[in-house]
């Protein structure tokens, strides 16, 4: 299995690309170190008994001031910056996963539905799209946000806080998926194999998932990595405008919100070092969806 | 005795912005149990609207004007799209032109063969699987058991269509309706594909309707021939009485354009080109080409009638 997989030109290009392996590694030690936050955090920063207000602003430990319990130093109220990346990076890939997850399940169906049955079905569901793209997810966000803080109170708003990030960004971007499946889903419904899959007698909803879907995948893949990336940045200009994770469960963009406030009275790494982790997280992402299209569009060749 | 399948003044329209251009006029013909039909013409005569409406599938804007396509008892004209799935790929399958473009390049052959069997079939996978075997075996696929999992880019051409075909076989259909099964394909896999065909309709009993523009293929292989001309049957008649001495002008003409041997000779040719479906000619359509024209033949749409050599034509000068 894996020499079959050693063999594939997948890894023959995977490997040949730098930027790529390069990417790839940083996003690992990145997911394992959101995985095994609990094994490798110095400081549980959801239990507040395990947190002392007198520490409280300490510098990382290779600054004069540092101690070496907190390695990258404490926020302004005493939790380990170190501990809280971990579970803030948790957090964070936790909303980009889900959100992508959501985004692509309404994606895929309706632009699978509308490109499949066109005429009316398809101008009705791509004018809703437009109406959704029109409106733009941090207005979605913030309106929806202030609603249920408004509605359940600050405390219970912490609880939901996860899935109700994952639904807003999740539910605000399906038209970039339902865009691209039903652009493919037209160039493939023409081919012949569909026809043939008709004259077999399969019904459409088969003929749609089972033999359309499968050859529309590569731009989805494509667009996922992509989109991850955004979402993960969504989730943080969310978090740091107040709307996302609250601070008693701090993710990246709430934990550089936490810090914004003592950036200027010297204390930056509160800032520095979640805003240096979030900038990895979605660069790498990023770069690997960028080799992932060259890999699955040989006609962009690249000198 | 009653056909296997009556196709009856079968009209077909395409809906244009403001008219309705029609491909298939007025077309009738038959086939019993076991009997081979060709239906031949030049591109865009209407031969494969004819084949699709045989099973009631014309896309979108073509459709079924009028005519009935009387099959085991139901006519398919009048059945909707549910009824007729268990028509399609079951008691009619269908071959088209080229076997990469109609098998799923991502699903492997066994996939797409199972499939096929449950959509009709209640039976296990595991049954299915065995079917889809013994069809494989049917048309000499070599080793089939290692070549349901690959993909159909891990075939060759003339295997490709001989997986085609064992995909029609299936559900061992009563007709099997072939869309020019050979064009794709060069000359010595053609011959291949041919032969097979021939051989599984007797062997089976079934029917088929050929589709094709290749008078040697059709000659070769099947019992009866229709020749089409812009959306019309111009002459129908056993293949061997039509090909040898042809009654049509226009069969006459396509016969004569075949190439003889003779070296050095001219090919023939039928001088210009098949109307457009926008501009057909006032009465009969094949006026502008056709060399033996009266003044009636301007004006008036000759019937398909028997004629003397035996076969049905459509003509007001051949007697």
């Amino acid at each position: 299995m894996w020499q079959k997989f050693k063999d594939t030109y997948f890894w023959y290009s995977f490997r040949r690309d730098p930027v790529a392996v390069g990417s790839f590694i940083i996003l690992v030690i990145l997911l394992l170190m959101a995985i095994l936050a609990p094994v490798l955090a110095t400081q549980n920063p959801y239990d507040g008994a395990t947190i002392d207000l007198m520490d409280a602003e300490t510098p990382p430990m290779w600054t004069p001031e540092g101690l070496d319990t907190f390695w990258l130093g404490t926020d302004a109220q005493g939790r380990d910056i170190w501990s809280t990346i971990l579970y803030g990076t948790r957090i964070s890939l936790l909303i980009g996963l889900g959100a992508v997850a959501l985004q692509s399940f309404l994606g895929i169906i309706i632009g699978l539905t509308a490109g499949y049955k066109g005429g009316r079905v398809d101008t009705f569901l791509m004018r809703v799209a437009d109406v959704q793209l029109s409106f733009s997810s941090y207005m979605v966000a913030i309106f929806f946000g202030a609603i249920l803080q408004a509605a359940l109170g600050v405390s219970r708003y912490a609880d939901v806080a996860v899935p109700f990030l994952i639904f807003v960004i999740g539910f605000s971007e399906w038209p970039q998926y339902a865009r691209t499946v039903r652009a493919s889903v037209l160039a493939e419904k023409k081919k012949e194999y569909v026809e043939a899959a008709r004259v077999i007698g399969l019904r459409p909803i088969r003929i749609m998932f089972r033999h359309i879907l499968p050859n529309t995948l590569t731009p989805v893949l494509v667009i996922s990595t992509v989109q991850v990336a955004n979402a993960v940045m969504s989730e943080a200009a969310l978090s740091f405008l107040g709307l996302g994770m609250p601070v008693n469960q701090p993710s990246l963009g709430s934990l550089i919100k936490s810090g914004f406030a003592y950036f200027m009275s010297g204390s930056w790494w509160i800032t520095l070092f979640p805003g240096l982790v979030l900038v990895l997280l979605v660069l790498s992402i990023n770069l690997l969806g960028d080799w992932l299209r060259d890999f699955l569009n040989p006609k962009l060749y690249k000198d | 005795m009653e056909h296997l399948l009556d196709v009856k003044d079968i009209v077909v329209q395409f809906r244009m912005r403001d008219i309705a251009l029609t491909a298939v006029n007025n077309v009738s013909f038959s086939v019993d149990k076991g009997e081979r039909l060709g239906l031949v013409g030049e591109s865009g005569a209407g031969k494969s609207v004819t084949g699709f409406s045989v099973i009631n599938q014309i896309s979108k804007p073509g459709f079924i004007a009028s005519g009935s396509v009387m099959f085991e008892g139901q006519d398919l004209a009048q059945l909707d799209n549910k009824q007729l799935r268990t028509i399609r790929g079951n008691r009619i399958s269908m071959i088209f032109q080229d076997p990469m473009m109609t098998l799923n390049p991502v699903l492997t052959i066994g996939q797409q063969m199972i499939e096929t069997v449950l959509a009709h079939s209640k039976v296990s996978k595991k049954e299915a699987e065995k079917i889809a075997l013994e069809k494989l075996r049917k048309v000499y696929i070599p080793s089939p058991e290692k070549r349901l999992k690959q993909y159909p880019h891990e075939f060759s051409g003339g295997m490709r269509q001989r997986i085609v075909i064992a995909i029609a076989l299936l559900t061992d259909p009563a007709l099997i309706i072939a869309d020019e099964p050979t064009t794709a394909l060069d000359v010595t896999i053609q011959a291949e594909i041919m032969d097979l065909l021939l051989e599984l309709c007797e062997k089976d009993n079934m029917g088929l309707i050929l589709i094709t523009h290749d008078l040697g293929v059709v000659s070769q292989v099947t019992e009866k021939i229709a020749v089409m001309y812009a959306g019309r049957i111009v002459e129908m008649g056993s293949t061997d009485t039509v090909c040898a001495t042809p009654t049509h002008p226009y069969t006459q003409g396509l016969i004569a354009a075949l190439p003889d041997g003779a070296e050095g000779d001219r090919l023939n040719q039928i001088r210009g080109s098949m109307p457009s479906l926008t501009n057909i000619p006032k009465g009969c359509a094949f006026n502008n080409r056709c060399d033996y024209c009266k003044d009636i033949c301007f004006e008036v749409v000759p019937e398909l009638e028997r004629k003397k050599s035996g076969v049905f034509a459509a003509c007001h000068v051949v007697e």
